[in-house]
Formats: structure tokens, sequence, C-alpha cells
């Protein structure tokens, strides 16, 4: 039986806000050295592009640019309450609002690539 | 987590949910278009703002990751105390010295 | 003196024996109407095993003596409904409060969790020259008000038991203490608000709270330690930045 506080609103977006996290910090320094071989020129640059037009390497793109929106729409339902005051309601609207922009956002772009 | 690591995690996603904010509407407009290197170097070489934006970016970065990695250990793993703390300033210079790297790169390229 | 039992309906209930090691009893006893979980627990043991351990004191909702974990969730039993809780396969689940060690069955040990309201200074500090004659507080002071909203607290561990912070981190001081704590930084007649800032504050202290927020949803007298941590963030955060040269 999943204990109780485990279905709360609150635990599901800490856990999304620290998963998200964690796979930023991952990606992150793979993501400086794949910008570096643009030391060697953009030639090296490009032919490393090369390699992420593949379906697979688009889909974990748009799964790292989701965590990306969601870490920090998450983040900001965390700074509202310690440092905004702000109270659950308007939370949940708060969150829900950011998420959907960005997602929609992000949708919306990612297929037109 | 301490007083002072508390501080700097939250000043700097103050920061970071700018840059994040400002990164990813230049990742949908970069996209949008399409992504060649070229085009991308075009931008960024010799421009100044953009070195400044993205220095900054990865110094409040190189900050805001390790102090949540290390709740993260600290809170799901039985990892703590000096060693922790020692493997993940390890990981705030690395983070640092990668990101500049890359800023730099593509600055310069 | 006991209500008719409905239709012989019968109730399944697994309750705990045992301390942290124990395996869950089951029982069955009448379904009765307006049974609160308290009735049943108390029904089980009277009737059927008197070596049940459990705790409860005023049977009304005042004393929270009687909290446990029911179908999962930290409540008061005197003020849970069984229909309210009983699960669509008609079972009840009973356990004691999670985050606190067992003494026996359903009864646990509250000692680590009023230690830590005294770790945050959670008492009220007259200082070296106390009042001669009583302070003017007009309740509708911002601190007032910020006192009074998690003033009713009365100890009961729900929010305690609810934590996740707590589970994943034995030293954190948790959310009914913090919240005692907030009331008395805003307490205008408190002597020694620079100790119990210090207190509150650190690996163990407010800074932990992830606002994961079951504290807030599960206590029975609604009210909301994040938002009392919330304000203690403030509050050291607003400090350290006048200390600093």
């Amino acid at each position: 039986m999943m204990r109780a506080s485990h279905k709360q609103r609150g635990f599901l977006a800490a856990l999304v806000h620290r998963l998200s996290g964690i796979a930023l910090a991952i990606f992150l320094p793979l993501h400086f050295l794949a910008l570096a071989t643009a030391l060697n020129g953009a030639n090296a640059l490009d032919s490393f592009l090369a390699l992420t037009r593949r379906p697979i390497v688009e889909f974990a793109e748009f799964c790292l640019v989701a965590a990306l929106a969601a870490h920090m729409a998450l983040g900001l339902r965390v700074l509202a309450v310690e440092f905004f005051d702000f109270h659950e309601k308007t939370l949940a609207a708060l969150s829900a609002c950011i998420a959907a922009v960005l997602g929609i956002g992000l949708l919306f772009a990612l297929n037109l690539g | 987590m301490s007083a002072l690591l508390f501080t700097a995690q939250r000043l700097t996603a103050f920061v970071l949910a700018l840059a994040v904010a400002i990164h990813l509407a230049t990742i949908l407009y970069a996209v949008h278009g399409g992504l060649t290197a070229g085009d991308i170097l075009a931008r960024t070489h010799g421009n100044i703002a953009f070195l400044m934006f993205y220095g900054l970016f990865v110094i409040a970065v190189a900050i805001h990751a390790p102090i949540g990695l290390r709740n993260v250990l600290r809170e799901w793993t039985p990892w703590r105390g000096r060693s922790l703390d020692l493997a993940l300033a390890l990981f705030a210079v690395a983070l640092l010295a990668l990101g500049l790297r890359a800023v730099f790169a593509v600055f310069t390229a | 003196m006991t209500a008719a039992a409905s239709n012989h309906a019968l109730l399944n209930v697994d309750i705990w024996r045992g301390k942290e090691e124990g395996q869950f009893q089951a029982f069955a006893i009448p379904r009765r109407t307006h049974q609160t979980i308290l009735d049943v627990v108390s029904e089980i043991q009277r009737e059927q095993d008197a070596t049940l351990s459990y705790r409860f004191a005023c049977r009304v909702g005042m004393c929270g003596s009687c909290a446990m974990v029911v179908n999962g969730r930290p409540r008061w039993t005197c003020r849970t409904r069984v229909s309210d809780v009983v699960g669509e396969d008609g079972r009840l689940r009973l356990e004691p409060l999670r985050n606190f060690t067992v003494v026996k069955d359903l009864a646990v040990e509250m000692t680590d969790f009023f230690d830590k309201w005294k770790e945050a200074r959670g008492f009220f500090e007259p200082g070296p020259d106390p009042a001669k004659d009583f302070a003017v507080v007009e309740p509708t002071t911002p601190e007032r008000q910020a006192a009074d909203a998690g003033i009713e607290c009365i100890g009961c561990g729900v929010c305690y038991s609810a934590c996740d912070v707590v589970a994943w981190d034995k030293d954190y001081l948790g959310p009914a203490a913090l919240n005692r704590a907030w009331t008395l930084v805003n307490d205008v007649r408190d002597r020694d608000q620079a100790t119990r800032l210090d207190a509150v504050s650190g690996s163990s202290g407010c800074q932990a709270c992830h606002t994961h927020m079951s504290c807030t949803q599960f206590c029975p007298k609604t009210i909301a330690p994040t938002y009392s941590i919330a304000g203690l963030k403030r509050a050291v955060l607003r400090r350290s930045l006048r200390r600093r040269p």
C-alpha cells in the first residue's frame, strides 16, 4: 500500500523536480563537452551535430528540454512558497500555467525543427 | 543544508530562472530555423553580450547543481560528511571549467 | 450503549503487532453506524485481544493521543469515521505512526519528537529581566496573526509521521518543532530570537524542508507547517544579511 504522503501533489512535484535536476546535472557536462568541440572548428561541431539528427537522440533532446522546463517551473513553485509566501491554490495555478506555456511552446518549436 | 548553501542555491535559482527562460527562448528560435554549427558560431563569435550572459549562466549552474545533488545524495544514500562535500566541490569545479571552456570555444571559433 | 450492528456486516481489520519487527494480525468485528477507528480498536482490544496496545485519552479530538496510520495515512482515530476511510475491499489497515520508534503495536515513543521541540527552542524565553506586567499584543498585528496561524498545535505527531524529510534524515527537526519555533519567532515578548534562529537553521533545520506539504495536507488542526517553515527560512536569511559586514 502506497503511503498517503506519496500520493500528494506536493510530493509528486518535489519528485519530478528532483529527478529532472539529477538528469540535468548528468547531462550538463556532456553538453559542455559537445559545445567545446567547436574549439576544433565549425566542422568539428557540425559533424558532432550530425550525430544528433537520429530520432532516438532527438527524443532524448526533447526529454532534456522538457526536464529543464519542468525543473524551472517546479523550482519557481518552491521559490514562490519560500520567498513570496504563496499558498497552495495559487501555487497549483502558478505551476500549471508555467508548465503549460513552456510545454506548449516546446512541443510546437521542436516539431518544426 | 547549511544556511550558506541554502542561500547560494536559492540566489542562483533566481539568476537561473531568468537565464533559463532566455536560453529556452534562444533554443526555440534556433531550432525553429534549423541548426547548423555555422549558424550558431556566426552569432556567438566575438559576441561580448553572449560571453557575459553564458559566462554568468555557467557560474550560476556550477553553484546551483552541486548543492542540489548534495541534498539528493545525503537524503537518498548513506553518503554524507567531508568526502561527499569534497566530491561535490570537485564536480562544481568541473562544471565551471567545462562550462567556461565551452563558452570560450563558441566565442572564439 | 453500543450502536446496533448493521446487517451483521463485518469489518476486516489488519493491525500491526510487535515493534519495528512484527506482523499484521487480522481481526473481524461487526460494522456499526457512525463507528470511528477508535471505536474499532477499542472493541477489538476489549472483546477479542486484550494484549493489543494503543493510546487514546479524550476521545473527542482535543488531545491528539490517538494518532496512528490508517490505510496509509496518519490520522486521529477518534475523529476518523470508518465509513470515510474503509477501502473498497472493506478492509482497514492500522499501523503505528511512521518515523517514531514503536513501543508496542500501535503505541509509539514520543520522546525524540519532543526533544526536537527543545532543540528548535520551541519554548518561550522571557530573558534575564522578565516584564513586570502583561504585555499588550494586538491580535491584528502581522506578527500575532502569523503566530496565531500556527499556535493551535497539540503535538499529536501526524505531521511528523507524514514528513518524507524526517524519514530520510533522522536528525531533521520536523514540521511540528519548526512550526512551534515560528510561532515564537513571531512572539514580540520573546527575548532570545538570535539563539532560536540559530537553532532552526543548518543541516537539520528549516532549510531541509522541500515543500512536499504532506504536513499541511494532513494536519488535523489545519495548521500549515510548510508556510511556517518558509517564514523561518526568510527570517534566517534576513538575519544573515544583516550580520554581513
